[in-house]
């Protein structure tokens, strides 16, 4: 009451006041923090393209060779194939979590005991440091001592070379970045079904509908545009990923799990070929702003057919 | 009506047993992997590498534990990783907290843009160049330059939770206050900023963590003596192959700041006001 009746009354004073106030100007809360976050971004993006254009090798000097380090891209072998592995492994890292976490967004949506606990446990796989766990999940994949084998046993299936062997490296890596990420999506996904109303649930449990129907028919067409931005913020992270991979695989055996991100760290900060690396740092950034663009633009498709 | 009453009670149970089936489902591994590491961490290493796997032994031990503050000078990657994450979230606060009230008052959403874009930029991109300049004035082999470049991180987090924040407060009071004749930085400074208290509280918690969780900044410009907490982890795993027991007793002290601050603002992470503050770079 109190606060209703003062906060009528501010408005109220205000409302004639406020022609006569000069029209606030924010611009100075912003200057210092934009200042330094074009220092921080536009500095190493301005440095990444000229040296693009160089031939570099640290602790020598640059020299112009225009858009060789591009051309010798193209004809790649191992950085082609890195990007082939970087899709790869994008793919099942979007994709899993979004179902997974979706469904668990659906479960912790009910209301139910001690549902608080269990959801605080199940956002800790987010919030862990993922070189621990990327560490954990290292001696769990060990093939001979590993407990991810001897629980497949349990279970009747034969063991797997997870991450020793190139055919199973990327599902193996991608797992992990599942087990961490799932919360993520089920977090925007929770928040989405929080804002759907309960009038189309009553209406169509007097309809007789199954909770299934339910599920397709209403739940999730409005909350679809929620886990859509939770697959492109999704796809970017999945894309950019390098702790996991670098911890458990460094890109092995061989280069069969080499991503871009890998391969660009290892041109920067093994070989210090910095030429390369920073035309490396260029494709792969038009890679993410494309697709990123791909799935916004998605996005709006998605909002015209609703 | 016996018929519908026993229908409806089947149906609840139902209801119920497919609920926990479900919860099982999804908790069992996350439950599991966090076991597996305590697990590891208490057993000697004889029991660590045994076949089949022991999970809980008779005795627990915690030689790994002491063995890893003994033989590794983890307090002093503690103190690291403490003035690192401290300090690119105190820079963040700084300057973030006014630049999420500045964007919020004024919507001016193309900030975001930048954001959006700061996030797509491969965290990696950063480093070439800034290893390059760090190098040039010298800065390598210390923690600032670590401590600079988590602001990539900690700042987008910071801001996007201010300017959610700030949208979320009544206008009211700080139209009062202007009335009353405070200038644009007072209503800020002795309106806005201590309602907007409990969400700096958690801007800041949020950018600590995912600031303590960073192992790339760490790994490439750290040396022998600035190491943060996940470099020092890393470390350990190139170089004891089968020592498990040490192993899983560091990730478990890299984790643990982290996941106790978790449940001081769980409600908030999983209320969906920091979506997208997470996992900033």
């Amino acid at each position: 009451m109190n606060t209703t009746a003062q906060q009528t009354a501010g408005a109220a004073i205000a409302a004639p006041a406020g022609a006569k106030l000069a029209k606030p100007r924010y611009h100075w809360f912003v200057i210092p923090g934009l200042l330094v976050t074009l220092a921080i971004i536009i500095f190493p993006w301005v440095f990444t393209v000229w040296m693009s254009l160089h031939e570099w090798k640290l602790g020598g000097a640059a020299q112009w060779v225009g858009l060789r380090n591009y051309v010798e891209l193209a004809s790649n072998q191992r950085f082609l194939e890195s990007i082939w592995h970087t899709f790869y492994f994008t793919a099942v890292a979007v994709v899993l979590p979004l179902i997974l976490g979706t469904y668990a967004a659906v479960v912790f949506h009910r209301e139910f005991p001690f549902r608080g606990v269990l959801r605080t446990i199940f956002i800790m796989p987010m919030m862990a440091t993922p070189v621990a766990i990327a560490l954990v999940w290292t001696m769990m994949f060990h093939p001979q001592l590993g407990v991810l084998n001897y629980l497949l046993g349990l279970v009747g299936i034969g063991p797997s070379e997870w991450v020793f062997a190139r055919h199973t490296v990327i599902p193996s890596l991608a797992l992990v970045e599942v087990w961490l990420w799932t919360p993520f999506v089920m977090i925007i996904v929770l928040g989405g079904l929080a804002a759907v109303p309960t009038e189309p649930y009553e209406s169509a449990l007097l309809d007789g509908a199954t909770q299934w129907q339910m599920f397709w028919r209403i739940t999730f067409p409005l909350v679809l545009p929620f886990i859509v931005v939770a697959g492109i913020i999704r796809t970017i992270d999945a894309l950019k990923a390098f702790e996991v991979i670098y911890v458990i695989s460094n890109g092995g055996p061989g280069t069969a799990s080499e991503t871009i991100n890998l391969y660009l760290y290892s041109q920067a900060f093994a070989y210090y070929n910095v030429g390369n690396a920073s035309a490396v740092v260029v494709v792969f950034f038009a890679i993410i702003v494309v697709l990123s663009l791909v799935l916004l633009w998605a996005r709006e498709r998605a909002k015209w057919n609703t | 009506m016996d018929a519908v009453f026993g229908n409806w009670r089947w149906r609840k149970w139902a209801g119920h047993a497919g609920l926990a089936a479900s919860l099982v489902v999804l908790l069992a591994p996350v439950v599991f992997v966090f076991f597996w590491v305590i697990s590891l961490s208490l057993k000697y290493d004889i029991d660590n590498t045994a076949y089949p796997p022991i999970f809980i032994p008779d005795e627990i031990t915690w030689v790994n534990f002491r063995k890893l503050f003994e033989e590794t000078p983890f307090f002093l990657y503690f103190w690291n990783s403490v003035q690192v994450s401290g300090g690119a979230t105190a820079a963040a606060l700084l300057l973030g907290v006014p630049a999420g009230y500045g964007i919020a008052k004024s919507k001016a959403h193309s900030m975001a843009v930048l954001m959006l874009i700061s996030r797509m930029t491969p965290g990696l991109s950063y480093l070439i160049p800034l290893f390059t300049l760090f190098q040039m004035i010298g800065l390598i082999g210390t923690v600032l330059p670590i401590a600079i470049t988590h602001i990539v991180i900690t700042l987008p987090i910071v801001v996007y939770i201010m300017i959610g924040y700030f949208e979320s407060l009544p206008v009211e009071l700080e139209e009062a206050a202007r009335i009353d004749g405070c200038t644009t930085w007072q209503t800020f400074l002795h309106v806005a900023l201590p309602l907007a208290r409990p969400g700096i509280v958690v801007g800041a918690i949020l950018s600590f963590i995912y600031s303590w969780n960073n192992f790339v900044f760490g790994a490439v410009f750290a040396g022998r003596t600035t190491r943060t907490m996940p470099v020092a982890v890393y470390n350990m795993l190139t170089f004891e192959q089968f020592a498990w027991g040490p192993l899983a007793a560091a990730a478990i002290v890299v984790m643990l700041p982290v996941l106790i601050l978790t449940i001081f603002i769980q409600k908030e992470i999983v209320g969906g006001l920091t979506a997208g503050g997470v996992k900033g770079a």
